[in-house]
């Protein structure tokens, strides 16, 4: 099966979800025009990154009756859609969250489970934890959404792997930082080696939309990837400017890998599930991981 | 191991990105720039001038009478390099009957003076040729405190912050300034013969290691003795440091209601751009 993937590498507005919604539904229409079966935006791509004290007032919760979701159900009529957004749930916690839409519906919704709050980050302060991480079907298979900080840790992937996330859609609004004598970012080189490292280790498609643009002093650099199950380079964007990727993937590349390489069927789950009970049991309170 | 070589390309790329972005958003699309002849105030011009276009970044000479000649000369070489518009406003007049006043004035008190004068003036150039100030201040002065505050400090924006002096030098002659600006010793030129390494007591070569280690690398002062810089330096560094921090945080508001500007009122310059 074949599947045009689009990576929607955008700059957003600040606080300003209508301006974000309209660059949308413009990326939208072009991708469309360019065949996309699957469009994936960046990590709050309806309203911009460093929001801070703007939080509660660019929430909306994926809904057709929501003036911002409501275009863009009707827009996933035609092709699938990922949107970053801030989700605010009943009980008024506020989530950095990722959005699957499909023929006009709501497939799944994902909050960002790790927040980072150390360095230059502080979305700790301002947005609630979302707990879970899970796997969903789709018209493509079953793929996995995760946020940024979500797969700078192990596990999150590694869980979807598991649920039967055979195509791993990563966003993420990441601020450059650690410049060298290389020709990109320390944390752009970051960025791609765990990536290719996650496609490699769960012979998986991984695909990741990162936003460009600035945000006072912070730079957003770009270079959104695709990597296929051999965890080979399959299209990357150019760094630090806007673009719309459209790249064909072949989804039986995923038979092919396996039938070489069988990590998938001969990862040993009990094993795991045994040793962690194990590392995390009472009798290891005291250990770091234990929360 | 300490390196401060920068990849040039990538790094002109940003800042320059930075420049486009801040300004435009901020609605403008010229910016002004206070033009020393010395090398920071030089690198700012070029990367302005490559952001937004020769045509809209105008560059403002403001000598005193002492001003040493060679800064008009090398301020001339950048603006017929770069083909900016330009102006020389002295300010002596400006200053002079403040010097007057207070005759037993110190060379600090003159220097602080002579650098808020030409704050005056580029916030006035600012206003009149609709551009925004972009600032010259680098790492390693921000760090050691080594500029006068509402005066050279002052600024909308700055794009050489975050380059330790060793980065801009590698900056600016990979953008092709020419090396009569690069290679001069660094000076204020508030008065004559004042040279920045001769008024700290080290060398940029030196300090912007031990920021690196201090700052960047987060060692101890303990480990950068240990890494071989002298205990007297190291701590004259760091004291340096602490002093002035003063000098790169908006001054604090007493708290008292429930939601206070520094505090729980918190946005980005570029809220809603």
């Amino acid at each position: 099966m074949k599947l045009n993937l689009g990576l929607a590498q955008i700059n957003t507005r600040l606080g300003a979800p209508e301006a974000n919604l309209a660059k949308h539904l413009e990326i939208i229409e072009r991708a469309r025009q360019s065949n996309v079966d699957l469009l994936v935006f960046p990590e709050l791509s309806l309203t911009g990154y460093v929001l801070q004290d703007l939080v509660s007032s660019v929430a909306h919760h994926p809904a057709q009756e929501d003036p911002i979701f409501g275009p863009l159900l009707e827009a996933s009529q035609e092709l699938d859609l990922m949107v970053g957004f801030v989700d605010e749930d009943r009980r008024h916690r506020f989530f950095i969250a990722a959005a699957y839409l499909s023929r006009g519906e709501v497939v799944h919704i994902h909050h960002k489970v790790y927040l980072p709050t150390y360095g230059l980050f502080d979305e700790g302060r301002f947005f609630a934890w979302g707990d879970g991480v899970r796997a969903f079907d789709t018209r493509f298979g079953r793929l996995g959404m995760l946020i940024c900080e979500d797969f700078w840790h192990a596990s999150p992937p590694y869980l979807l792997w598991l649920d039967g996330a055979d195509l791993l859609l990563l966003m993420s609004a990441s601020p450059g930082r650690g410049l060298s004598t290389e020709a990109i970012l320390e944390s752009a080189r970051w960025v791609e080696h765990i990536n290719r490292a996650y496609a490699s280790l769960f012979t998986a498609f991984v695909v990741h939309a990162n936003r460009v643009g600035y945000e006072d002093g912070l730079n957003f650099w770009g270079g959104s990837t695709i990597f296929d199950p051999n965890g080979e380079l399959v299209a990357r964007a150019p760094y630090h400017e806007e673009a719309l990727i459209v790249q064909q993937i072949d989804l039986n590349q995923l038979h092919r890998t396996r039938a070489r390489l069988p990590l998938l069927r001969d990862e040993r789950t009990a094993l795991v599930t045994r040793e962690l009970d194990r590392i995390l049991g009472t009798g290891n309170l005291q250990s770091p991981v234990n929360r | 191991m300490i390196d401060l070589e920068i990849n040039t390309g990538l790094a002109q790329r940003i800042l320059t990105g930075f420049i486009q972005s801040e300004i435009s958003r901020a609605g403008f699309s010229r910016a002004v720039v206070a033009l020393s002849g010395g090398i920071d105030s030089a690198l700012s011009c070029y990367l302005a001038a490559q952001a937004l276009g020769a045509e809209n970044v105008l560059a403002v000479r403001m000598p005193y009478r002492s001003s040493s000649p060679d800064s008009l000369e090398h301020a001339q070489v950048v603006i017929d390099q770069l083909g900016i518009p330009a102006l020389t406003i002295p300010i002596t007049e400006m200053v002079e009957p403040l010097f007057k006043r207070f005759p037993e004035m110190s060379q600090m008190r003159r220097g602080n003076a002579m650098a808020r004068a030409r704050m005056i003036v580029i916030y006035d150039q600012s206003e009149a040729f609709r551009g925004l100030v972009v600032g010259t201040g680098n790492k390693t002065e921000i760090l050691l405190g080594y500029t006068t505050l509402y005066g050279d400090s002052a600024c909308a924006i700055n794009p050489l912050g975050d380059l330790y002096k060793t980065q801009v030098r590698q900056l600016s002659r990979a953008m092709g300034i020419p090396a009569a600006i690069v290679d001069k010793p660094p000076s204020a030129d508030l008065w004559l013969g004042q040279t920045d390494e001769g008024e700290l007591g080290f060398t940029y070569e030196e300090v912007d290691k031990l920021l690196y280690l201090l700052v960047d690398q987060r060692y101890s002062p303990q480990d950068c003795i240990e890494a071989g810089f002298a205990e007297s330096f190291v701590k004259a560094v760091v004291e340096r440091m602490r002093r002035n921090h003063f000098k790169r945080i908006l001054p604090p508001i007493a708290k008292l209601s429930n939601r206070t500007i520094g505090y729980d009122f918190l946005y980005l310059r570029d809220w809603g751009t």
